[in-house]
């Protein structure tokens, strides 16, 4: 039987684009959501632009770390964050990505992928992580013909196969139980030894279509006109060999979607943004929470409380520099 | 028989299309044999039709109606197209059920050729109605896949806007082997004039640029 996950109908018809807003939020992953929820309750003008709703939360099948919530799924979780807000009236641009933005000083200007142009006092940069690559011969010529970030999305296409999951943390691990269901066999390769929590290493030890490599590092991905398999590096054995395999789901973290505002904010040297403990940014205005900070764990909940933290900071920021100047 | 939207869904449905301004149409191809979620497609689009006046629904057989089929470019079943107002074709075409993630794209495509402004910029659209080229776009989707009814969308506006373009959804586990000729083993995957592929959910500019390279 199908089922049918409507995203709510959001204010998008409320969103003005011609006020100044107090704080535009970019990204509505757990951090812009939550920044929302604590920008509105203060009374702001705040509204999200963003690509999607919900952010990574949708690249995970189950979450079972987020206090409230023993196990959900995590479209179910962003859809519970969202009718939050929306109880909140907070306006939000959706499918739309931010093009530039523009320190007008003290405002900023904020260019839109629709062509439009908006205006705000504060801005939020809550963009959250991409996945990040192995970086290897490959991965780039086989990616959507065998190689793949998502398993919630392309799960279904490795039907009776045997796939690779490359990575030791939780998203790894929860890969492998996304696949269960999927392939006939399933062989893990991580560079070092697992940093998974030890509650879903448990989940996976008795499944005998499993089979765990550690200390292995890729070294290439091969075939022709789609993946045929990968080489591979064994520490211990010190030796080099060839799996045959008809995809990989690579899941060995995130990389900071921090492009937009490189020019504009420093960044660390892996392109985190670099955050003081009230999430203001070097740039006096922008504000930054969640996996796209230099914040070195990227957890829902964290990413969650980052966004409340800059609401408040920014509210704070507005009122010195705006309400007393007027 | 039960059916496919339960009253929470329904009323869900029922809110999201009071936005909707003129009539639209869906006209839906299937075949009695060998087609498993012919079914389920007609219910879908039969009882979302009957949550709003606005929606006509006709369903045509692909071995009958071949005529028909032919005007739409219709080879596979399940497989329909939202007409306008005026019973026009504008190039929007889904292939297998748009259920899972995928309802919103189709509930989406069903509020815009409505008339519903999708409140593009002005020079987006200049740069939209001058493309003069055929083009075609498949947009290769799962249903557990959160990133493609946007793609989907995309795709089906720019449709819309300029009668040069078509634009299908197409389930890629219903349409398993017709997914696999096009090499899809990731979602969203796009398909332009056969030639050229974009991945992920791409902003209408990537559409753009890649229309006006070939």
């Amino acid at each position: 039987m199908f089922t049918f996950n409507i995203e709510k109908a959001n204010n998008e018809a409320n969103f003005s684009l011609s006020i100044n807003w107090d704080l535009i939020i970019i990204g509505g992953g757990p951090a812009g959501l939550n920044a929302s929820l604590y920008a509105k309750r203060k009374g702001l003008e705040v509204g999200i632009i963003t690509d999607e709703i919900g952010g990574q939360l949708h690249n995970t099948t189950e979450v079972d770390n987020y206090l409230g919530f023993k196990k959900i799924e995590g479209k179910d979780l962003s859809e519970q964050f969202l009718n939050h807000i929306n109880n909140l009236n907070v306006p939000i641009l959706k499918n739309i990505r931010v093009k530039e933005i523009k320190h007008l000083n003290p405002d900023f200007e904020i260019f839109l992928s629709n062509g439009k142009i908006i205006k705000s006092k504060t801005i939020l940069i809550a963009t959250g992580g991409s996945p990040r690559k192995l970086e290897v011969d490959g991965e780039e010529t086989f990616k959507n013909t065998g190689v793949s970030y998502c398993t919630t999305c392309d799960a279904p296409f490795f039907k009776d196969k045997h796939v690779i999951v490359a990575g030791g943390g939780n998203s790894a691990v929860e890969a492998i139980l996304d696949l269960v269901p999927w392939a006939s066999k399933i062989t893990l390769v991580h560079r070092s030894l697992w940093r998974a929590d030890q509650i879903l290493l448990d989940k996976i030890k008795n499944l005998e279509k499993v089979t765990i490599l550690l200390n292995t590092e890729i070294k290439n991905i091969y075939g022709d006109n789609k993946m045929q398999g990968l080489t591979v590096y064994s520490k211990e054995k010190n030796d080099l060999y060839d799996i045959k395999a008809d995809g990989i789901f690579i899941e060995i973290g995130t990389i900071p979607n921090s492009s937009l505002v490189m020019n504009l904010v420093e960044v660390n040297d892996r392109n985190e943004i670099i955050v003081d403990k009230n999430q203001m940014t070097s740039v006096e205005g922008i504000f930054a929470a969640g996996d796209v900070t230099i914040q070195p764990d990227k957890q829902i909940i964290i990413s969650a409380a980052e966004g409340a933290k800059a609401a408040l900071a920014a509210t704070k920021y507005l009122n010195k520099y705006y309400k007393e100047t007027e | 028989m039960e059916k496919l939207l339960n009253q929470e869904i329904q009323d869900q449905i029922r809110d999201f299309l009071s936005h909707m301004d003129k009539e639209i149409s869906f006209v839906l191809f299937t075949k009695k044999t060998g087609c498993e979620t012919c079914t389920q497609t007609r219910m879908l689009l039969e009882e979302i039709s009957s949550l709003n006046d606005k929606i006509t629904f006709v369903n045509k057989d692909l071995d009958i109606d071949t005529a028909e089929a032919k005007e739409f470019g219709i080879t596979m079943a399940p497989s329909f197209v939202i007409l306008d107002s005026n019973g026009k074709y504008r190039g929007v075409k889904f292939s297998g059920i748009p259920a899972g993630h995928e309802i919103n794209s189709f509930l989406s495509a069903v509020i815009d050729m409505s008339g519903v402004n999708f409140g593009f910029d002005e020079k987006i659209i200049e740069r939209i109605k001058k493309i003069k080229k055929p083009i075609n776009i498949k947009v290769f989707v799962t249903l557990s896949c959160p990133h493609c009814p946007g793609a989907v969308s995309n795709a089906h506006r720019l449709a819309m806007l300029n009668e040069n373009i078509e634009s299908e959804m197409v389930e890629a586990q219903t349409f398993f082997e017709y997914a696999s000729k096009y090499n899809v083993s990731g979602v969203p995957k796009i398909v332009i004039n056969e030639t050229h592929e974009l991945l992920g959910n791409q902003p209408l500019e990537e559409y753009l640029n890649t229309f006006e390279r070939l």
